[in-house]
């Protein structure tokens, strides 16, 4: 699904590498996580997958079911299927969600020469979906973000997530900024996403969103490189014992 | 006082080639008076104050600058909606075109009959609130106007008025001057819509004065022609009497030069006053300065008011804000309300803005803001990221920098045709 080689990443305004040759493969129907200590670049990765201003790759390549996504527009990549659900979500007022929601799945069904999602089958479907993840009406009624709490700011991500029904999901620290509660309704809500064709990574600093989301296989990011692979059994492992012997271990 | 050598000979210019309309001993009364209003004051010139960020020249010079005929394959804005359409062609009552004017509830006459006749109601407005707005600002394009305009519309409303009234001006030639001035009085409890379409003329000065009774209710809608070239200046004063309401809204899209001021007097208690905003500026193919300038004087209790004026500027557009909120002396629970801002598409794009408050009674409440800023960066990120191609985003983010301006409209219907407006000029408008 997604394939990421040697990914090398510099930022645009100053001198600065921040990923140093990223080597990923995540397959279809399989959830990966990323995991690391700040800084070591995994925000980075998220940003620099989805088309975010401001990166530069200097190396490496990145592709979506073949497909080179680094040399398309963050619109293209998002009708090629990929989506982030982002860390700090956007507010923006005047934008009425369902209007922007509704936008964004038509366009996404245009790019890919589909038909438009008639006004009748939008609503019956957002209903459905926010159903689930316990979003009133009034959120959808309201401009996108403005004035939500941080955890209806990420229940509308995973709502936006399951309208546009990518097939890539990347999730960057959906955790932070959640009680337990949301954090529970959250990962119940991408739980419900999972399937053979869509492919998760999920992006955290702790291991106990991956007690929900549970993952199928785990990578240990620092300063720039993937620097350890294993199983779920290794965020356990992070959870107990911090980094600093992982990354002893690796150096 | 002697008037500065410049203003001497800019107004010697333009008053030189023109005669004051024939009319009835009443009118030819108040337009010498008003003839020599424009003589004391001088036309303005680029450096008095109130003209400061606009220049006035395009506006007095004897001649109008041509102005090419815009074309474009939208059809009339309002056409599904019931109104009663008075047309003028460059300034000319287009009796073809215009719908018979007889309506229910209201009284609809020509300045060009009425001032052969003798219509008391408007003997004593026509030029009294104009007159009144002299001071503590000078207006005298506004006196010139009332000097010299041969037409408009008089309207009086008396009771229950079952459409809107739609003022639509077409532009037919390249080089025409129009002046038009009308005059509305809505009676005790009356309520009416005025909506006005369309460029006008090469060169187009028109004033409204509108007398609001008490509990009566004035609507305007204005969207100002799309012609590239056009120039405008207008003058919209109300006086608003207890409970009363106003409430205008204009839109406003290309336009070499438009100045529209706004000048009203709140002198009934608990009246309300809304006048809000909406232009859009491209520079691309002609010039576009844009100046909203408005004056409201609070002069009675517990009134409201509201300014908001948003513009959207793009290759060297221009945009302008001189707003005021005057608040006399024991006028007190006055709630005046004052934003302006504009959406910067570029770094060759300017706003000017002069918000300003006086206030003369300790228990008030009024705010004013202006701020001028770009797309913001992040949102756009955000939108296109789920899929929404970058100038749609663009739009998007536009549409709704101006929705607080459109809110305004109380009527959905009028609203919903703006708003398709809107998106038809940001359509042609991407690049």
């Amino acid at each position: 699904m997604l394939e990421i080689k040697n990914l090398h990443v510099g930022l645009e305004e100053e001198d600065k590498q921040i990923l140093k040759g990223v080597d990923l493969t995540v397959e279809a129907g399989k959830v990966h996580a990323i995991m690391g200590p700040n800084g070591s670049g995994k925000s980075t990765l998220s940003y620099v997958l989805s088309g975010r201003d401001g990166y530069e790759v200097t190396d490496g390549s990145a592709t979506l079911e073949g497909a080179d996504i680094l040399d398309m527009e963050p619109e293209e990549r998002a009708a090629a299927g990929l989506f982030l659900a982002f860390q700090y979500p956007v507010e923006i007022p005047g934008v009425g969600n369902m209007t922007f929601l509704r936008t964004a799945v038509n366009s996404q069904r245009k790019a890919r020469g589909e038909d438009e999602m008639s006004a009748a089958e939008f609503l019956k479907e957002i209903r459905a979906r926010a159903k689930e993840l316990k979003i009133d009406a009034d959120m959808l009624k309201r401009p996108v973000n403005v004035g939500f709490s941080g955890g209806e700011k990420k229940r509308n991500e995973i709502l936006q997530m399951a309208m546009l029904a990518p097939k890539m999901c990347i999730l960057d620290e959906t955790d932070s900024g959640l009680d337990v509660d949301a954090m529970k309704l959250v990962s119940e809500g991408v739980n419900a996403l999972r399937n053979e064709g869509r492919s998760f990574l999920v992006i955290t600093h702790y291991q106990r969103l991956l007690d929900h989301i549970k993952p199928d296989v785990v990578h240990i990011m620092a300063d720039g490189r993937i620097v350890k692979t294993g199983g779920p059994d290794l965020a356990l492992e992070v959870e107990n014992n911090g980094y600093a012997d992982i990354l002893a271990e690796v150096a | 006082m002697a008037l500065p050598q410049a203003k001497q000979s800019v107004t010697a210019a333009r008053l030189d080639e023109l005669k004051l309309p024939a009319g009835a001993a009443w009118i030819t009364e108040i337009r010498k008076d008003a003839l020599s209003r424009v003589r004391d004051m001088g036309l303005p010139v680029r450096r008095d104050e109130y003209w400061r960020f606009t220049n006035p020249d395009e506006l007095t010079s004897a001649e109008p600058e041509p102005a090419a005929l815009f074309h474009n394959d939208e059809g009339p804005l309002f056409a599904d909606m019931d109104r009663l359409k008075i047309v003028f062609s460059d300034g000319e009552f287009d009796a073809k075109a215009s719908d018979d004017l007889s309506l229910e509830g209201v009284e609809i006459s020509r300045l060009a009959d009425a001032s052969n006749a003798d219509i008391h109601w408007v003997q004593d407005l026509y030029g009294t609130l104009e007159r009144n707005a002299q001071v503590p600002v000078e207006r005298p394009l506004a006196a010139l106007n009332t000097a010299m305009a041969r037409d408009g519309v008089l309207i009086h409303v008396t009771g229950a008025v079952s459409k809107p009234i739609n003022l639509i001006y077409l532009h037919k030639s390249e080089v025409s001057d129009a002046t038009l001035h009308h005059v509305i009085r809505l009676e005790e409890g009356t309520e009416l819509t005025v909506l006005e379409t369309g460029p006008a003329a090469a060169r187009f000065n028109k004033s409204m004065e509108v007398d609001v009774a008490q509990d009566a209710k004035f609507h305007h809608i204005r969207a100002q022609g799309r012609d590239h070239e056009r120039r405008a200046v207008t003058h919209l004063f109300g006086r608003l009497a207890e409970k009363s309401h106003f409430k205008s809204f204009t839109l406003t899209a290309n336009g070499k030069l438009t100045r529209n001021e706004c000048v009203l007097e709140l002198t009934g208690d608990d009246a309300l006053a809304h006048v809000a905003g909406a232009a859009l500026g491209d520079g691309a193919h002609s010039p576009f300065h844009h100046d909203d300038t408005v004056f409201i004087t609070h002069d009675a209790l517990n009134c409201e008011s509201r300014q908001v004026f948003k513009k959207v500027l793009r290759n060297g557009a221009v945009g302008v804000f001189q707003g005021k909120i005057l608040v006399k002396e024991g006028a007190q629970k006055t709630d005046g309300y004052q934003i302006s801002q504009s959406l910067l598409l570029d770094d060759d794009s300017q706003f000017l803005a002069k918000p300003e408050l006086e206030i003369y009674a300790d228990d008030v409440v009024c705010s004013h803001g202006s701020t001028s800023g770009a797309i913001d960066d992040e949102a756009l990120f955000y939108l296109r990221s789920r899929g929404v191609e970058q100038t749609e985003a663009q739009d998007l983010l536009v549409l709704a920098f101006l929705a607080e301006a459109l809110e305004e409209i109380e009527d959905e219907d009028i609203a919903a045709a703006l708003q398709t407006l809107l998106e038809g000029w940001l359509a042609r408008h991407r690049r």
